[in-house]
């Protein structure tokens, strides 16, 4: 029997799938999709047997680069990445968290130099015993990645 | 790092930290040279610290450089709103290098990446102070003939403290054995335990003062202070029971040297001052020639 899909096929572009609905706006915002001219789909709490509630994003006719996605990793390290052509899925693009996170992350230490004055934060992702930590290039403290601000 | 800066000491491998070292053992020797001459050093002291100040200063000073800057943010530019950005981009054009201390942590990596001209951090927030590391480190190795397989005791204030933080660190490339002796409220945090572990260094923690440092070779003070303690009354009991007196020197190691940061407050006793093992103020001049050879190692200059 054929699934029935809440959102819309997609002809061509970029699938976001199985992000966690209290992560989807968060999503929207890192890939700035608030200011994307291309016709976008948006699903969100959806039922999933995965992760409970889930949230969908469809962007027609648009391709994003591997370090625009990978910021996904960050706060959805479980989302999905479809790329679509011709309503087939041709890349199924795994994420994986950067060496080094710039801009959207916001430093937790109200002291520091990105918080009080013009500056683009810098976090350097460390892995400490299993768990994956940022560490701020310039005030050089270290959060946990679950615990990070996303500006 | 583009330029020459200094702002972390992990910014210096254990070679270079060895040729600071040296270089400062020289300027002892020698410390009055004419090897900056022509050259013009700003001191930028957007919070006020007159002890580090002075000591950069007469670095320069001695090495026949001048200086330019201001001691204190109010009579800077910065008070008028202006960016830091903009502030090193300017002192920039007249300075061949400069000695910066902020409030902000961060502030001396951030300046390191826009100015064109060698940056030393001599203090970003409770940050990194890596000029107090390497003058800590020299009078170590003055005292005690090696930096190697020492047992080093850290006193007081470990969870904020910046300077002990550092020295874990600065000494985690000479084979150390550490003690804690900290107040439950001031505890080293587990972040500098891990670097420990990870790094095989063997550490032991301890909350009371007494004669805990008797197998140690360095006694590292440092001050406790009021604002830490939510409890104040709790602040009063530590207070009296982290104070070093004479008294309780007597079984230490003869080669037992102490060192402290300074200002101290009440942590050591005056009565400590004349034995032979307080060399707090022997530090601080330590400093006039580990900072000769950190502005000579920035500027390129022998």
């Amino acid at each position: 029997m054929e699934k029935e899909l809440k959102v819309a096929a997609l002809r061509n572009g970029t699938v976001i799938d199985h992000i966690p609905a209290d992560k989807l706006y968060k999503v929207v915002s890192i890939l700035h999709l608030d200011t994307c001219e291309h016709q976008i789909t948006i699903g969100n709490n959806l039922d999933s047997a995965k992760v409970g509630k889930k949230g969908i994003i469809k962007i027609s006719d648009r391709a994003f680069e591997e370090d625009e996605t990978n910021k996904i990793a960050l706060i959805a390290p479980n989302a999905k990445i479809n790329i679509i052509r011709d309503y087939l899925v041709v890349e199924k693009r795994p994420l994986t968290l950067p060496a080094e996170i710039k801009e959207i992350v916001q430093c937790a230490n109200p002291n520091c130099i990105t918080n009080n004055q013009p500056v683009t934060t810098r976090f350097h992702v460390q892995l400490h015993d299993g768990e994956i930590m940022l560490k701020c290039h310039y005030c050089e403290r270290e959060v946990q990645r679950d615990k990070v601000k996303i500006k | 790092m583009k330029n020459n800066s200094l702002v972390s000491i992990s910014d210096y491998s254990k070679e270079e930290i060895l040729a600071i070292l040296d270089s400062a053992a020289d300027f002892e020797a020698n410390p009055n040279r004419k090897t900056l001459d022509g050259k013009v050093i700003a001191t930028l002291f957007f919070e006020p610290s007159t002890r580090t100040r002075l000591s950069f200063e007469t670095a320069v000073v001695r090495l026949g450089g001048s200086i330019i800057g201001f001691s204190d943010a109010a009579t800077s530019s910065s008070s008028k709103g202006e960016t830091l950005n903009d502030t090193i981009l300017m002192v920039s054009c007249y300075a061949d290098a400069i000695v910066m201390r902020h409030p902000l942590e961060g502030a001396a990596r951030f300046a390191s990446e826009v100015a064109p001209v060698p940056i030393i951090n001599a203090g970003d927030g409770s940050n990194q102070h890596p000029s107090q590391t390497l003058l800590d480190l020299y009078s170590i190795l003055k005292t005690q003939g090696t930096l190697e397989n020492l047992t080093i005791c850290l006193v007081g204030d470990l969870k904020y403290g910046r300077t002990v933080h550092s020295l874990i660190m600065a000494m985690s490339h000479f084979h150390p054995t550490f003690k804690f002796i900290a107040p439950d409220e001031l505890k080293m945090p587990d972040e500098y335990k891990v670097f420990c572990d990870k790094n095989n260094i063997a550490y032991t923690e301890v909350n009371e003062l007494t004669d805990n440092f008797n197998d140690s070779d360095i006694l590292y003070m440092t001050r406790v202070q009021k604002e830490r303690f939510q409890d104040l009354m709790e602040y009063e009991r530590v207070k009296n029971v982290y104070t070093l007196k004479n008294d309780m020197l007597a079984n230490s190691k003869p080669n037992l040297r102490i060192l402290h940061p300074l200002p101290r407050v009440t942590e050591i006793d005056p009565d400590v001052d004349s034995n032979e093992k307080a060399y707090y103020f022997r530090q601080a001049q330590n400093g006039l020639y580990v900072r000769q050879a950190i502005v000579s190692k920035v500027l390129n200059q022998k």
